[in-house]
């Protein structure tokens, strides 16, 4: 009988008609897509992409050259060497972070005692070459003078959730 | 054609004839790359995506990028190839996809050969078409490719037969194998059609003409390769099959041919059972539009279909194919044949 009840259904071509009707229903609805280059995702503050090293609002770096961010790496991806400047305060002579290494665990900014270091919301950082992925303590500084008042804002809005 | 001969004379004749056939061939192929990019769009949109849009206005130069994309590549013949029936295949597949063109009424008077035997000139061409695929799977000189090849040997041979017969039920029907006439024999409104109706013939009749019909519908996905019955070129499986070793024009002479044969079964669906360019009433605002438009909109309808199937059913195994041909297609439109015949004779007799 019940072969008899699958003959009939498939000969009614049933199972098509019931995805038709579903696939017609999925053809009117809304797409999802974003058109990438074009239309971007909202992203959360606490995203992790690409690296920055901040300074006070009086243009002071803020980073105090503790190494902590080098130590808790687990890619060691950053390499600093410090000594004190003319007016005696602790600061990095050489701050690189190797973008090639750095697996965006975001460790770094966590072990900041003065958010210093921090991953800003920037993720377009692709270049042609591999050495352009190795940063050195300028284009980190350049990054924080272009994001800075995106990194100001997440941190601020992520601050009460540390 | 021979009517342009006889009435323009040799020359003129010739010219006007190669004219006609060239405009027929350059709005096939315009009308195709459309379709392709409708097929593309309906696919995205049943999953959710928005499918080709950066290309022209929603993408619709999409597949003349995709042209010149495929003609400026390198063609690659493999180093064990077959050189002259690698480069043959794909020529072939081309070729028989426009040739059986030109039996295809798009409206009254037009078509290219109003040949008195159309159905079987269709056949005819259309049991040919497998050899560009079977001989571009044996020249490629590749495992995938000539698995590919013979899986689609056997499938196009298993159901070729019960389109025989579907076309055998409707020839028996209309009384002529001139296409024309079958259109002809569907006019004054939809209910006249031959999926609906079976017309000089007693009412049992179209009780055989639907199930025809979907057999027909059914027996082109597989003749055409379209999924579910893409088993020739199952990507999960066989890569691409017999495409593996193309590449460039080649594989885009093959790709053209292929859903050349697509439009042409969806013509023939149209055609056959779907009374070719008669508008579904036969009273005023449906009469003044041109019939060449009626046939389009029918085809694009079944173009959909198409593509809707191919985004709706999985693929079938390889013995599920060949059960569902020799087991419920062939049995199937064998005993409509016999019964149509029956029918016929009695209508006849009687």
């Amino acid at each position: 009988m019940s072969r008899i009840a699958q003959t009939l259904r498939g000969a009614a071509l049933l199972d098509f008609w019931g995805a038709f009707a579903l696939g017609m229903k999925y053809l009117f609805r809304k797409k999802p897509t974003i058109n990438y280059p074009f239309e971007k995702g909202r992203l959360s503050p606490r995203f992790r992409g690409q690296h920055a090293l901040r300074r006070y609002p009086d243009g002071e770096e803020r980073c105090i050259a503790c190494k902590l961010c080098e130590a808790v790496c687990p890619a060691q991806a950053i390499t600093i060497e410090a000594e004190p400047r003319e007016d005696g305060s602790r600061r990095t002579t050489r701050y690189d972070i190797d973008m090639v290494k750095c697996i965006y665990c975001g460790f770094c900014a966590e072990a900041c005692p003065v958010d210093a270091i921090v991953e800003g919301p920037n993720f377009e950082f692709a270049t042609e070459t591999r050495e352009e992925l190795y940063y050195d303590k300028a284009k980190l500084l350049d990054n924080g003078d272009r994001w800075e008042r995106e990194i100001a804002r997440n941190l601020e809005l992520d601050a009460r959730y540390r | 054609m021979y009517e342009f001969v006889t009435q323009h004379g040799p020359v003129w004749g010739t010219v006007m004839a190669i004219g006609q056939i060239m405009a027929f061939v350059i709005v096939l192929l315009l009308s195709l790359a459309f379709l392709l990019l409708m097929d593309r769009k309906v696919w995205a949109a049943v999953q959710m995506r928005k499918g080709p849009n950066t290309v022209g206005a929603f993408g619709l130069l999409q597949s003349f990028a995709d042209f010149i994309k495929f003609v400026l590549k390198e063609i690659i013949v493999p180093a064990g190839a077959d050189r002259p029936l690698f480069l043959l295949a794909p020529l072939l597949t081309f070729v028989f996809a426009f040739v059986t063109w030109a039996v295809i009424p798009v409206a009254p008077g037009w078509v290219i050969s109003d040949l008195n035997v159309g159905i079987l000139y269709v056949f005819a061409i259309s049991s040919l078409g497998v050899y560009g695929i079977i001989i571009g799977g044996w020249a490629s000189n590749s495992k995938y490719p000539f698995l590919g090849s013979l899986r689609s040997a056997a499938q196009m041979v298993s159901y070729e037969v019960s389109i025989g017969f579907v076309l055998v039920t409707v020839l028996l029907m209309v009384g002529s194998m001139n296409l024309s006439a079958v259109v002809e024999a569907q006019a004054g409104g939809f209910w006249n059609w031959h999926v609906l109706s079976a017309g000089m013939l007693p009412w049992p009749a179209f009780l055989i003409t639907i199930p025809m019909f979907v057999i027909f519908f059914i027996s082109a996905l597989a003749e055409t390769n379209r999924p579910p019955f893409d088993l020739p070129e199952a990507e999960s499986e066989l890569v691409a099959g017999y495409q593996v070793e193309y590449s460039s024009t080649p594989y885009l002479l093959f790709m053209i041919g292929e859903y050349l044969n697509i439009v042409l079964m969806c013509a023939l669906m149209t055609v056959l059972f779907f009374g070719g360019w008669h508008a579904p009433f036969d009273f005023a605002p449906f009469t003044w539009i041109h019939p060449v438009f009626w046939f389009a909109i029918k085809v694009v309808f079944f173009f959909f279909m198409f593509a809707m199937v191919k985004a709706l059913v999985p693929r079938y195994r390889y013995d599920q194919l060949m059960r569902l041909g020799w087991k419920i297609f062939l049995p199937t439109s064998l005993a409509a044949v016999a019964v149509m015949g029956g029918i016929v004779v009695y209508s006849n007799a009687g």
